[in-house]
């Protein structure tokens, strides 16, 4: 069975963060507009009720919101040379499905990259030489500017009711915030929120040091907040269950409470869910799209659904697999470097150290998803490359984001996993420890990468997508500079015991234990279609009425957690399509 | 004995001719009062007049076409359903005059003359303008699509489903006909005066009904008029004198919650709900203000009642890092497990939103501390609200229909009475009587808002 819909103005894949933002922005156009969501439909009551929600054995463990890798999901391979297998048990990272994406499961973090991320090739090569740059290294610039950014985060910010502490407000340093931050235009819209022991215990250590702690900005309202859209949030009570699962108390910034009621006024905006898109279609010449295919699972049949204008808002590998799936870009291949879709997959390089206090408590069960204390003396534009070996940054941040009795429980290496003495040593520690962490970096390069694997298929019969992906030593110099500086500061806060996790020479891409869901890069933006998918407006270089939102645009991954930058360029984009495209429809570079 | 009888005889005669022109004679409608010299065109009017008479929330069934009548109206007596009023000429009021319109509207009679229950709020409606009632009449027979929609006949026992009998009811209950002369005032207060009292019928829920069903005032010159109510078993609270609900509101406060639902001091809920979406929100910003500028100049209301104003400043931690204020505040915040039934259940299905201090956040988690829901003399409305929760309408400013989740599937009914009845006396509050188990098993099966 199959059929063919009417046509619409818009048609949205995935209804996260960037569909519901371009959702909205466009529907004020009064376009007629259809998004079209995998999963299910989601409301913070019934599905993120209390008590129901908290419940880490169905959400923390087992995966409650994320999606099934039987329904949907890639192969994974560390080399060229490797056969890549199926990511058949979720791990080192957690898509998530359902009306508000992962925008309802994350913990809320929310950041600016610093000015010289946007232009990193050109930073290195200007600051430091070319041959500073690996040659297996493929960093770009991205063809957008902090400045011109700016408003668009802001706006972001705003509609997302970050609570956060200024750092340099127009060309302002402001005591308490982060020095190294990007100008920014105002403070954030809500205070910072309350900060626990630890945090505050490694900010006076870290202050000492002659370092610049501040309050991790946090998509955690510290009080009422009301947007742009009249849409609100309720101040957060600090109950620790943020990542991986939906708020109860309407406190954590997600397309739910931030955009979808208001959204959904619109009388022009539709969305349907359980409706996976298959496909892009191309017009017979390959310069448009027509519309996609998507898969009604209610009525079980194919829907072909024309637009004039398609947004790939799905999460960042799966708009890559559409647009290898689509013939959207030529396909990156990595032994000639040619091609662009696929290309500069990058991730995060994170590391650790945990600490064990036996004298200090620290109240885990109180806590927000971006609680922490963080400092950013070691970000991008700090380290001079040349002298440290390594191109890359990060931001360290001290603080716990939740007490979960599973998961939450530091115990010191050595402890067996079960049994009395795993007992005796939870009993000990529990609200005795807390971690300092580096959220680093991750350059992109010519191995690491997205194809269509050649083996397997998903149950709608199409290609896997196919990820090559595996640490490199830049990157890992980098994480191991940063544990330098970090067991440094531990030191100096003095717990009476403590432990470090770093990637270390020779680390390997293992892709079972949780590291972040930080994946980006593949449909990155740029300043040429030889190297780029798509335009700085995130247009497709091909197809002037694609638009491609979210992480998969980033060159090579920043330092901090993507959420702002994504949200940020979707302001960006929408903006460009409303005010350059809609008025004269083409390609906008 | 034959003069007895005859006596009798002439009696009963008299009786029953009496009765007979009683039900037969015929009924007169109003004639027009005057119109305004600088009065609006209809067409221009009779949608906003809709707003404000709010013809939507009673004459549209839920999931129905709207006006298309059919919405179940519990009355002491028995369930009226309310009439399909698009201009459908079968089963709407198509080919309806003006002047029968108006005899609707203002004297609770059908084009045929047949009396309209009071639940049709005519009793209110007397006091509305010709330009209002003129608008009225536009929108519904010339801007609305005539809906084909037959509505189930009243569910009424005898004798109150015999209609001649509302004539003697509407000797007691009706006011006089016509308007104040504020309905065009420039006075905000006056105009407010107009809104309230005419078309905005709120006293027909917000005022008691003496036991013949009759409204307790129709002016704020009325003692009883708008002091509180009692609509599908719900308190709709008193809206002036000592238990006003609003009370140290300013004048702002009304006007958000009756735009968009919600303040920094309460949520709408109940039945009020549909006021709020489908005639409130509507209003225009001065209206708006005049009602509320009107409902806080009522004795008993204004900032100067000594209640606290708003939610406390400063971040929620602050807050609540601050001395406890109440004994309430105090026990919850002390997490001593030994605290009473009624506190630990607060704390562990209330707090994490309403907080130690009950103050909730503003226009996101209503107080507590102050509610008229917690303490309405009827507890249906709190024991609704725990059970089966409640949504907040979505309106253009605040589009968000905030939704609290019921509590059904986790509390027993004595701890819900429990709840209850530790809330009705937490914090400032100072309702009387327990709740009892009894009155939430009987409501435990009902569908929440």
């Amino acid at each position: 069975m199959a059929r063919t819909d009417t046509k619409r103005d818009v048609v949205i894949v995935g209804l996260g963060w960037t569909g519901a933002i371009a959702g909205i922005e466009l529907a004020k156009e009064g376009l007629d507009i259809l998004a079209l969501e995998r999963g299910p439909d989601r409301s913070t009551v019934p599905d993120f009720k209390y008590p129901d929600v908290i419940d880490e054995l169905r959400f923390g463990i087992r995966y409650g919101y994320m999606q099934r890798p039987k329904k949907s999901t890639l192969t994974i391979r560390r080399s060229l040379d490797e056969e890549a297998m199926p990511y058949r048990r979720l791990g080192s990272f957690l898509p998530g499905d359902g009306v508000g994406g992962a925008g309802i499961h994350w913990n809320g973090q929310t950041w600016r990259p610093q000015a010289q991320e946007y232009r990193l090739r050109t930073y290195v090569e200007e600051t430091f030489g070319a041959d500073a740059i690996p040659e297996d290294m493929t960093i770009q610039d991205w063809g957008v500017t902090a400045e011109e950014l700016e408003p668009y985060y802001d706006r972001f910010e705003y509609m997302a009711g970050i609570s956060g502490q200024a750092g340099v407000v127009n060309g302002e340093t402001i005591e308490g915030g982060n020095p190294f931050e990007p100008n920014r235009s105002r403070d954030y819209p809500l205070p910072p929120l309350a900060q626990q022991p630890d945090s505050l215990h490694f900010a006076d250590v870290a202050r000492q040091m002659g370092y610049h702690p501040f309050p991790r900005p946090a998509a955690n309202a510290s009080a009422p907040h009301v947007n742009e859209y009249g849409m609100q949030l309720g101040p957060c009570n600090y109950c620790g269950f943020c990542a991986r699962y939906g708020c109860l108390n309407y406190s954590k910034s997600s397309p739910q409470t931030c955009v979808l009621d208001a959204l959904k006024r619109y009388e022009n905006f539709n969305y349907r869910v359980n409706s996976e898109v298959l496909r892009v279609n191309l017009a017979e010449d390959g310069q448009t799209a027509t519309g996609v295919t998507y898969w009604d699972a209610e009525a079980e049949e194919e829907v072909t659904q024309p637009a004039d204008i398609v947004i790939l808002a799905a999460y960042s590998i799966h708009n890559v697999h559409l647009m290898l799936l689509s013939g959207i870009g030529e396909p990156y291949n990595p032994q000639t470097g040619t091609g662009t879709t696929g290309k500069n997959y990058s991730y995060q390089m994170n590391g650790g150290t945990t600490m064990f206090f036996n004298d200090r408590q620290f109240n885990p069960f109180v806590a927000a998803g971006s609680s922490g204390m963080s400092i950013n003396d070691f970000g991008m534009e700090q380290i001079d490359y040349a002298a440290e070996g390594f191109i890359g940054g990060s931001y360290m941040t001290c603080g716990h984001s939740n007490g979960q009795p599973i998961r939450g429980i530091a115990v010191p290496e050595g402890t067996p996993n079960w049994g009395a003495d795993w007992k005796q040593a939870v009993g000990e520690h529990y609200g005795h420890s807390t971690s300092l962490g580096s959220h680093g970096s991750n350059m992109s390069y010519r191995d690491c990468y997205l194809d269509l694997d050649p083996t397997y298929t998903d149950p709608h019969g199409r290609p896997l997508l196919r990820l090559t992906f595996d640490w490199k030593d830049n990157d890992i110099r980098m994480t191991q500079f940063m544990r330098q500086r970090i067991e440094e500061i531990v030191e100096a806060m003095e717990p009476d015991s403590w432990q470090s996790s770093y990637k270390e020479d020779g680390a390997t891409y293992d892709v079972r234990p949780y590291q972040t869901t930080h994946n980006v890069g593949g449909a990155i933006m740029g300043e040429s279609p030889q190297t780029s998918s798509i335009n700085r407006f995130q247009q497709a270089w091909g197809q002037h009425n694609v638009f491609v939102l979210g992480a998969s645009s980033f060159p090579q991954n920043i330092q901090y957690n993507p959420t702002g930058a994504v949200g940020a360029l979707a302001y960006w984009t929408t903006d460009a399509i409303v005010n350059q495209y809609l008025p004269n429809p083409g390609p906008l570079v | 004995m034959k003069t007895f009888l005859r006596i009798l005889g002439a009696l009963v005669i008299v009786g029953v001719v009496a009765l007979l022109v009683f039900i037969f004679w015929p009924v007169s409608r109003s004639a027009p009062t005057q119109v305004a010299a600088n009065a609006p065109e209809p067409a221009e009017h009779g949608e906003y007049a809709m707003r404000l008479a709010d013809c939507a929330a009673c004459h549209t069934a839920e999931g129905g076409e709207p006006f298309a009548g059919g919405r179940p109206i519990e009355s002491p007596v028995g369930t009226i359903y309310s009439a399909n009023i698009t201009p459908d000429p079968e089963t709407g009021i198509g080919g309806w005059t003006l002047a029968e319109f108006r005899g609707a509207l203002i004297d609770g009679l059908d084009e045929e003359g047949h009396h309209l229950y009071p639940a049709m709020p005519y009793t209110n409606y007397r006091g509305l303008t010709e330009t209002d009632i003129a608008g009225l009449y536009h929108y519904f027979i010339e801007d609305l699509e005539p809906v084909r929609n037959e509505v189930p006949a009243n569910d009424l026992p005898f004798p109150f489903d015999q209609r001649w009998g509302l004539r003697a009811w509407k000797w007691v209950a009706m006011p006089d006909v016509g308007f104040a002369s504020g309905a065009t005032s420039d006075d905000p207060i006056e105009r407010g005066a107009y809104l309230v009292e005419g078309p905005g019928h709120c006293g027909a829920c917000h005022s008691p009904r003496n036991t013949l069903f009759v409204q307790d005032g129709y002016t704020a010159s009325d003692a009883g008029f708008l002091t509180g109510g009692v609509i599908a078993g719900w308190t709709a609270p008193a809206l002036r004198g000592e238990d006003s609900a609003i009370a140290g509101w300013t004048a702002e406060e009304v006007a958000q919650i009756l735009g968009t639902g919600r303040n920094a001091h309460a949520a709408i809920n109940g039945e009020m709900a549909l006021v709020v979406e489908d005639s409130t929100q509507y209003l225009t910003a001065d209206d708006l203000m005049a009602v509320s500028q009107y409902l806080v100049g009522l004795d008993g209301n204004g900032a100067n009642r000594g209640q606290e104003q708003g939610t406390p400043s400063g971040g929620l931690a602050e807050r609540l890092l601050d001395d406890p204020a109440t004994q309430t505040e105090r026990i919850l915040a002390s997490a001593d497990p030994g605290m009473p039934e009624g506190a630990r259940l607060y704390l562990d299905n209330c707090g994490a939103c309403h907080f130690v201090d009950g103050k909730g956040a503003d226009e996101v988690f209503p107080e507590l501390d102050g509610s008229s829901i917690v303490q309405a003399g009827e507890p249906t409305g709190l024991i609704s609200m725990i059970l089966h929760g409640g949504a907040l309408p979505s309106t253009e400013a605040r589009p968000y229909a905030l939704r609290m989740p019921g509590f059904a599937d986790r509390l027993s009914d004595d701890e819900v009475a429990t709840l209850a009845s530790f809330l009705r006396t937490a914090w400032n509050n100072e309702a009387s009587g327990t709740v009892e188990a009894g009155a939430v098993a009987d409501m435990r099966s009902e569908e929440g808002g």
